[in-house]
């Protein structure tokens, strides 16, 4: 009996490292389908910005209340992984509890403490589910969101709540089987929660106990298998790329923008045609001017994609969308991951991309959505793992200027302006100083 | 009072203290002018030896590249850098926080390397060091002011604290607003929303931001933006409240509270 059950153990963590890392390995290839940006210098000021963003968890903390409830969950993920680990082993090694003669007073201590950050995470995400649910809080229910991603967050706290009742249950059935001596139960400190609950258990008998402490214990870890292959599918890969997400983040102040090198070029040697190097046939093709497609982002604006959890600090902070403009600086990351989604499947089709005859602008993010941007920084700002919409929406609209002519006609003329009066405004260039001879007079 | 350009200077083999880039808004927009002329005068009056540019100054490109347009960003940056490198320009003040991120954050990949330095930021600095001395009692003391970070000088970088030292040394009741700091709500006139219509919505941003301000039941809006205060008036008058509520720029408060 116990060999199948550990067969069946090895089997199905097999099963579920290795369905994980395939999809994994899809991941990073499509994030690796953005152009090349290098982005590994100052590692002191990267780790600096793990350590208090990701670990830390500081943005978080400008709304204070999901920020505390948030980290109870994000404590508890982190912390009861130890307990996983001697699940992982007994299961793997058919034993029960193995860490209880290694680790004695200890022991009790630490699943007492697990089981106070399981409830805590318990509770939390009930508070969440109350959030999204009852009270309809504005950036958990606004349109984007409609359909699969409020399902996804749904499933997500579900699994939560259900993963951790099963973690507390197995605890209290495993202290009643211990009370009555029974073979393999080996006896412990009494756990801090869960002890207090076994009379709730006492009349079942020793038999219906050992199958729900069994039922719970499989039941727990193989929700964990499968919630762990849910992830990639799912806005909750944020606590896996989180991290490096806040390691990668962009060092430059905020109301820098990137520059075109290619552009700065074309310009200087215009201006100065000695600069101008020989016409190289090797040269690599030019890129187009501006991201079109998810491919002609950079490879971080796509793991942003991938690391974005849909929480909306962003969309409330945004100057737009709170004047109800269609932009919505999640959606934009929201339509660049699903973008990137339907490439990679055509790539795992077709060996290479084929064109779709689609592309991130226009068929996903539309013209006025991308107009409406001020460039303030809100959204950048508001994100807690260090996600730049900005940084998306400022090549998008590179694209629409430099490469359609796509622009409104008051920036034509403001361009226009700009060209031949060195003002966005139709003033005589003469004109410029007229306010220095007024108060010369 | 005379205000001499780059070329003077150089004509007698001089370099001022600091070059004062007025921008477009400050040089051509009636409202924004008034702003230039009031810091030209604190420099004036505190002997800070100064240039401008003059009719050499050009746009500096931000309204372009933030619209998408980064050929026309790039042919008036080399323009701007090779003026100010022929100049040999070390040191720059504006009055405009666009004008100062580009050149303080964009110009330098370019190839042009200058100390910017934002106006609130100097003027800051000038009263520190008792460069600029202060009227006992001025038109400002005890009034009730808000405060409104511009994005670029705010979330842009990190300037937060400057602006607002000013703003104590005119002994104001400093209000601030519900979005203040790094939460600091836009005017609607950046990524040059300035020069178009804005897209479809419930409300207008300035609309919105004005609102917020003239809730604090400040009689002034303190700006340190030629567009924040073109924006912040426009939404001041929407809401009828011209009469009660004035945004002024920052400069022009310290120009009214000048000690003889």
């Amino acid at each position: 009996m116990h060999l199948i059950q550990q067969l069946l153990f090895i089997l199905f963590a097999g099963a579920a490292i290795y369905f994980f890392a395939k999809k994994v390995g899809e991941i990073r290839r499509n994030i690796k389908l953005g152009r090349d940006e290098d982005r590994t210098d100052n590692s002191s000021a990267r780790w600096r910005n793990v350590l208090l963003q990701a670990f830390g968890q500081k943005k978080m903390f400008k709304k204070p209340t999901p920020a505390i409830l948030h980290f109870f969950v994000y404590a508890g993920f982190i912390i009861i992984n130890i307990e996983i680990l001697e699940i992982f082993l007994d299961g793997i090694l058919g034993k029960h509890r193995m860490f209880v003669p290694m680790l004695g007073g200890l022991y009790s201590f630490l699943i007492g403490f697990f089981e106070i950050l399981g409830a805590l995470v318990l509770i939390s995400c009930l508070i969440f589910l109350v959030r999204r649910n009852i009270l309809h809080v504005k950036r958990l229910s606004q349109h984007e969101l409609d359909g699969w991603p409020k399902t996804d967050a749904n499933l997500i706290l579900i699994t939560e709540v259900v993963l951790m009742s099963l973690f507390l249950t197995m605890n209290t059935a495993d202290q009643v089987l211990q009370s009555r001596g029974v073979e393999h139960y080996v006896v412990t400190e009494p756990f801090w929660i869960t002890s207090n609950f076994t009379s709730m258990l006492s009349g079942m008998s020793t038999g219906s106990l050992i199958a729900l402490e069994r039922s719970c214990w499989w039941l727990h870890i193989v929700g964990v298998f499968l919630f762990l292959n849910y992830l990639p599918y799912s806005k909750h890969l944020h606590i896996v790329l989180a991290f490096p997400n806040a390691y990668y983040t962009r060092l430059d102040p905020q109301g820098e923008m990137s520059n075109m090198k290619e552009i700065q070029n074309e310009v200087l040697y215009m201006m100065q045609p000695e600069l101008a190097p020989a016409a190289d046939p090797n040269q690599p093709q030019q890129h187009r001017f501006g991201a079109k497609d998810v491919m002609d982002l950079s490879w971080k604006n796509l793991m942003d994609a991938y690391s974005c959890t849909e929480c909306g600090r962003c969309t409330a902070s945004c100057p737009a969308n709170i004047t109800g403009k269609k932009l919505s600086p999640r959606k934009i990351m929201m339509d660049t991951r699903d973008r990137l989604e339907e490439v990679g499947k055509n790539v795992d089709k077709n060996k290479s991309f084929v064109d779709d005859g689609k592309s991130l602008v226009h068929d996903y993010i539309t013209v006025e959505e991308l107009r409406a941007c001020t460039t303030c920084q809100a959204c950048v700002e508001a994100c807690p793992v260090g996600i730049e919409p900005l940084s998306i929406i400022n090549q998008l609209r590179r694209y629409l200027v430099m490469e359609e002519s796509n622009s409104p006609q008051e920036w034509n003329l403001m361009f226009g302006n700009v060209e031949n009066n060195m003002a966005p405004w139709k003033f005589s260039p003469d004109e410029r100083d007229r306010w220095a001879e007024e108060i010369s007079a | 009072m005379k205000i001499k350009s780059m070329a003077e200077y150089a004509a007698n083999g001089e370099n001022p203290e600091v070059l004062f880039w007025v921008g477009c808004a400050g040089s051509f927009d009636q409202r924004a002018q008034k702003i230039t002329k009031a810091f030209a005068q604190i420099l004036d009056k505190v002997g800070v030896q100064f240039a401008i540019l003059g009719k050499e100054e050009k746009c500096t490109g931000d309204p372009a590249r933030r619209a998408g347009n980064e050929f026309l960003f790039q042919m008036m940056a080399y323009n701007n850098i090779q003026t100010l490198n022929g100049y040999g320009v070390k040191k720059i003040v504006t009055a405009c926080p666009h004008c100062f991120n580009i050149l303080k954050n964009e110009y330098p990949e370019l190839g042009g390397n200058y100390e910017v330095i934002h106006h609130t930021t100097f003027l800051q600095q000038l009263i520190n060091d008792g460069r600029v001395r202060l009227k006992e009692g001025g038109d400002f003391k005890g009034k009730k002011i808000t405060y409104h970070d511009s994005c670029y000088l705010g979330r842009g970088n990190n300037i937060y604290e400057a602006p607002r030292e000013v703003l104590q040394a005119l002994d104001v009741e400093l209000v601030e607003m519900k979005r203040c700091r790094t939460n600091g709500l836009c005017c609607g006139a950046g990524g040059a929303q300035m020069f178009k219509e804005e897209e479809k919505g419930d409300t207008r941003i300035n609309f919105e931001r004005s609102a917020e301000a003239i809730d604090t039941g400040a009689t002034i809006i303190a700006a340190n933006c030629p567009f924040c205060t073109t924006m912040l008036t426009d939404g001041v008058k929407n809401k009828e409240k011209e009469d009660s509520v004035m945004v002024m720029d920052i400069a022009e408060m310290v120009a009214r509270s000048l000690a003889d």
